[in-house]
């Protein structure tokens, strides 16, 4: 993640988000339906802040322009090594809410790293466990969201057992 | 719809079928909104013949955003003031999800809530705590 990236909080956004999880609640659609209600206004899902990969350049996730992709094409894979893990896994996510955000909203994401840890697990043999923290300001300068996320990577897949 | 303090106890819970067999497409929407396009999720050729997974596996955001419905449902919009999850199991396709809110502690003006999420066998793939204000 770069260390600041600017997400620009839009209805739109909110309306596709929501559908991809499976929640109809109108107040993430409809504005005139989100103004008749205690909030007032279009919010985002509490789970939505994590979408600021969208406005990151630098996101190791996305396919980019001139860029190989690591997922599959021609063959299974688009890159000409093996990749050397089976990928980072998401392990824990932890949000705080602090303002009321709404479409117009501008935030300003700082992304800074936090501890770095080891275990060893039956299941997928040394797992790494990396802590990134984010916090989300709007453009009044006010601490709105702040993220607390641990990836891992694990040394093989994960045993189904 | 916001929870009032006279009307919630310790142990009281709130449970929903968040998500039934769940798709491969709403994975790929996901994949879509969120900006998260790890082949694990949506690439079955690569995920099955180069990461060695069964087949694709939904986001744990997916996850930690399906078991969210549960919760603002149940606590009304804007009322979250804290939201953490540990992702336990993985979610595949096909699945059916019930997510399930316990209260864990009441207090003046929040609620504190314990959290799980369960698949179609009963293995839990979510556990997680909240904090909501809530009206006296």
């Amino acid at each position: 993640m770069a260390d600041k990236v600017t997400m620009p909080i839009e209805a739109s956004h909110i309306m596709m988000f929501a559908r991809s999880v499976n929640d109809d609640n109108q107040v993430y659609y409809d504005a005139e339906y989100a103004k008749k209600t205690e909030v007032g206004h279009i919010l985002p899902p509490p789970t939505f802040y994590r979408a600021v990969a969208q406005y990151d350049p630098d996101y190791f996730l996305r396919p980019k322009v001139g860029q190989k992709w690591f997922g599959s094409a021609k063959g299974p894979t688009g890159i000409d090594e093996k990749p050397k893990s089976s990928g980072g896994l998401h392990a824990e996510q932890h949000f705080e809410y602090h303002q009321p955000v709404q479409p117009g909203d501008v935030l300003t994401v700082t992304t800074k790293p936090g501890k770095v840890w080891e275990k060893e697990s039956k299941r997928a043999g040394k797992l790494t466990f990396t802590e990134t923290i984010q916090e989300y300001r709007n453009q009044k300068g006010e601490l709105v969201v702040t993220s607390r996320g641990v990836g891992v990577k694990t040394e093989r897949p994960v045993d189904q057992g | 719809m916001a929870l009032k303090k006279s009307q919630l106890k310790v142990g009281d819970v709130h449970e929903e079928v968040v998500v039934e067999n769940l798709s491969r497409g709403l994975i790929v929407m996901y994949a879509g909104t969120s900006g998260d396009y790890n082949p694990l999720h949506s690439d079955e050729v690569y995920t099955t013949q180069v990461a060695g997974y069964p087949s694709v596996f939904a986001h744990g955001m997916l996850t930690m955003g399906l078991t969210g419905k549960m919760l603002t449902n149940y606590v009304g919009d804007g009322r979250l003031t804290k939201y953490g999850v540990r992702f336990t199991n993985q979610v595949w396709p096909g699945d059916t999800l019930t997510a399930k809110a316990t209260v864990a502690e009441v207090r003046d003006d929040e609620v504190d809530l314990t959290l799980e999420t369960v698949n179609q066998d009963g293995k839990t793939v979510v556990t997680g705590n909240a904090t909501a204000r809530i009206d006296a």
